[in-house]
């Protein structure tokens, strides 16, 4: 860092009518490459490898490794379970973000805190939490080992850990945009005679639908890549509750050869997904602030107490 | 359709917004609900509407109790402030949605959304969004949506608020001509006494949650019922008096001290046009010297600063001011031809003392 410090008192000794606040090109290059070797090392080339060491056996077993049948178990159970958590993810965080940009009531505060609790709390314990309250050993396992129903190391223990993990990015995406839009456009509908039901579908959905997406984008990303909170829950029994991240971790411990390729292999699939929903999230992002400056321009006189608002709470 | 409230009283949790308040709208009037911003106007609006509910009292809308009937049952149409557009809908789809609401036939609709499309001076804009719209054209979207399924009440919140200044005297013409030729019942909230003056039949006065006055422009101008609504509307000149040898007085000004008791304060007001200005220094017994002209159009108001340093403001034709030669540093004579005592200090205002009293020309000589 001494470098560009120094070439910069260097630069500003010898023209001082240069801005204060512009730094040389020299050093504007130099943190640029920076950031971008920083990226590459520790970013781009393990993606590259991730991809290089699953084709390195070759194509054919890339495709036989993922239509083995232990794997395709998992890849069937991923998708299950993001497809019962994303939907259940849908429905709490709408609710959650109309209870806190629409209303005002005590604890709210509160509310909001408990959706942030995931981002704040390790994954591991996040699993831990549902062992201790259903395994065997734990306070209900006793009555549910009685009624035959099986929560830990079973699909619904699973669905559980995933939901707690995700449930926040559907309502934290939710709430900024819904606090943007204000309630005025809901109670005009009302004025015209609109019942609840109808201004919630034809006005406050296509309102937030950008940011719903973006939110249900993450959370399913999130869901179908979870690993620790799983982990600890599913008791890993191959073809019946390992998830992708799981086997992955299965196969890998296998061996190097073989199984470290088909681990590879089961990997280059989440890194695609994750490429897809990067693409996906850079694209609605831009939908947003395209749809947010057009609302902008809707009220470009609004009152600043208005455009403060919305300008403090958009992300 | 008249509508009537009675004894109507909101609380938000501590806070008193509208406090006992009652006054009726007669049919096909043009209403406007005025005062300072937090004065509660558009709360009542709100109760009307049913966006609120009151804490106390009635509201009626034609004969019928309206309190607990839904705000989609009112048959109201709504403006807001900013307008509340649906964005994601055209221009169309936002006129025809509360027709859509209320099972209006496609064709049915579809004319009648052009018929206002036409009428409000939109044609053509049908397929266009929002965003695509000036202000005054997405505040006559805003408009034609409340009036499309025929409302018996037409509420407007700060109807000019959110747009330019030269819009606005545009937008004020056309809501009378529109009020003018569709008769419906129309209650409209500022806090500018210029647009309610301009635009109404009759003000409601408001502040603090409670109704200080309602009447015609000229009404509440000429014959404000306190001291409130006389600063609130038009220009008023207010002076701190005090009783001394049976003359009230305040510095250099003397105005008769009848009825008074030595040494009470009492504070006076007088409109600007009430100031007669001459440019010959022995005309009247005050003297002044004139700091500011605003030219206001045909009318012009001065400012004059009295030798204690008082600025008072006077109102008079753009002509007279030409014929006395006036101009900003001269020194002049003047007089305060009415004033009204607002507030007597120990003692309520008799109705008498607190109408406008007419100076003798004499007294205003002797002044």
């Amino acid at each position: 860092m001494a470098g560009p410090v120094k070439s910069r008192l260097h630069r500003a000794a010898t023209s001082p009518s240069q801005r204060g606040t512009e730094e040389s090109p020299l050093v504007k290059w130099l943190l640029i490459g920076v950031a971008f070797a920083f990226l590459s090392l520790f970013l781009l080339l393990p993606l590259v490898n991730v991809f290089a060491q699953a084709l390195s056996k070759g194509l054919q077993f890339y495709l036989n490794s993922l239509t083995s049948p232990d794997t395709h178990a998992a890849i069937r159970l991923t998708l299950i379970v993001a497809a019962v958590c994303v939907p259940l993810n849908l429905v709490f965080g709408l609710a959650a973000a109309w209870a806190v940009a629409k209303f005002e009531f005590r604890g709210k505060s509160l509310l909001v805190t408990l959706i942030d609790l995931p981002f704040s709390v390790s994954p591991v314990v996040a699993g831990l939490i549902y062992v201790v309250l259903f395994g065997r050993q734990g306070y209900l396992g006793p009555w549910l080992d009685t009624h035959n129903i099986q929560i830990i190391f079973a699909v619904p223990g699973i669905v559980l850990a995933t939901v707690f993990v995700t449930f926040p990015f559907v309502a934290r995406e939710l709430i900024p945009v819904m606090q943007a839009t204000g309630t005025e456009q809901e109670q005009a509908a009302l004025t015209l005679g609109a019942s609840g039901w109808r201004t919630f579908w034809h006005v406050t959905l296509p309102s937030v639908k950008w940011g719903l997406l973006y939110g249900v984008i993450l959370c399913n990303a999130r869901a179908m890549g979870e690993f620790g909170a799983v982990s600890v829950v599913s008791g890993h029994i191959t073809g019946q509750t390992e998830t992708m991240p799981l086997r992955v971790q299965a196969l890998y411990e296998g061996g190097a050869g073989a199984s470290g390729a088909a681990a590879f292999a089961v990997a280059s699939l989440l890194a695609l997904l994750a490429l897809v929903t990067l693409g996906l999230k850079t694209l609605l992002e831009w939908k947003q602030a395209h749809d947010y400056a057009r609302a902008q321009q809707t009220t470009p006189e609004a009152g600043p107490a208005i455009a403060k608002r919305t300008a403090s709470t958009w992300p | 359709m008249s509508i009537e409230i009675q004894n109507v009283s909101k609380q938000f949790g501590e806070v008193t917004a509208v406090n006992n308040v009652s006054f009726s709208v007669k049919e096909g009037e043009l209403l406007a609900l005025l005062g300072p911003s937090g004065g509660g106007k558009t709360t009542v609006l709100r109760l009307i509407a049913g966006l609120e509910v009151p804490t106390r009292g009635d509201i009626f809308i034609s004969g019928q109790r309206v309190n607990d009937i839904a705000v989609q049952q009112r048959n109201i149409g709504f403006v807001f402030q900013n307008y509340a557009l649906f964005k994601n809908m055209t221009v169309f789809k936002n006129i025809a949605f509360g027709l859509k609401v209320k099972k209006w036939g496609r064709a049915e609709s579809a004319s009648r959304v052009a018929e206002l499309l036409e009428l409000f001076g939109l044609p053509g804009l049908g397929e266009r969004y929002p965003h695509q719209l000036s202000g005054g054209q997405r505040q006559r979207v805003a408009i034609a949506r409340a009036l499309a399924s025929k409302p018996s009440v037409l509420l407007l919140d700060e109807p000019f608020g959110a747009v330019d200044a030269k819009i606005r005297q545009e937008l004020r013409d056309w809501l009378v001509k529109l009020h003018h030729d569709l008769n419906v019942t129309t209650i409209f909230v500022t806090h500018d006494q210029e647009e309610a003056m301009e635009v109404a039949n009759r003000i409601v006065i408001f502040s603090r949650g409670a109704l200080e006055q309602i009447g015609t422009p000229r009404e509440v101008y000429e014959a404000p019922v306190n001291e409130f609504v006389a600063r609130f509307i038009g220009v008023l000149n207010v002076l701190e008096l005090e009783v001394r040898n049976g003359v009230a007085r305040l510095n250099e000004l003397e105005f008769p001290g009848h009825g008074l008791l030595e040494g009470q304060r009492l504070r006076i007001g007088f409109r600007p046009y009430a100031v007669q200005v001459s440019s010959d220094l022995s005309q009247y017994r005050c003297r002044a010297v004139l700091r500011h002209t605003f030219f206001l159009g045909v009318m012009l108001r001065v400012e004059l600063e009295l030798p204690s340093g008082l600025m008072i403001r006077a109102r008079m034709a753009k002509e007279e001011y030409a014929q006395l030669g006036l101009a900003d540093g001269h020194a002049v004579s003047f007089q305060i031809r009415q004033y009204r005592v607002l507030a007597r200090e120990g003692a309520p205002l008799a109705p008498e003392t607190a109408a406008v009293q007419e100076l003798l020309p004499t007294m205003g000589e002797g002044i």
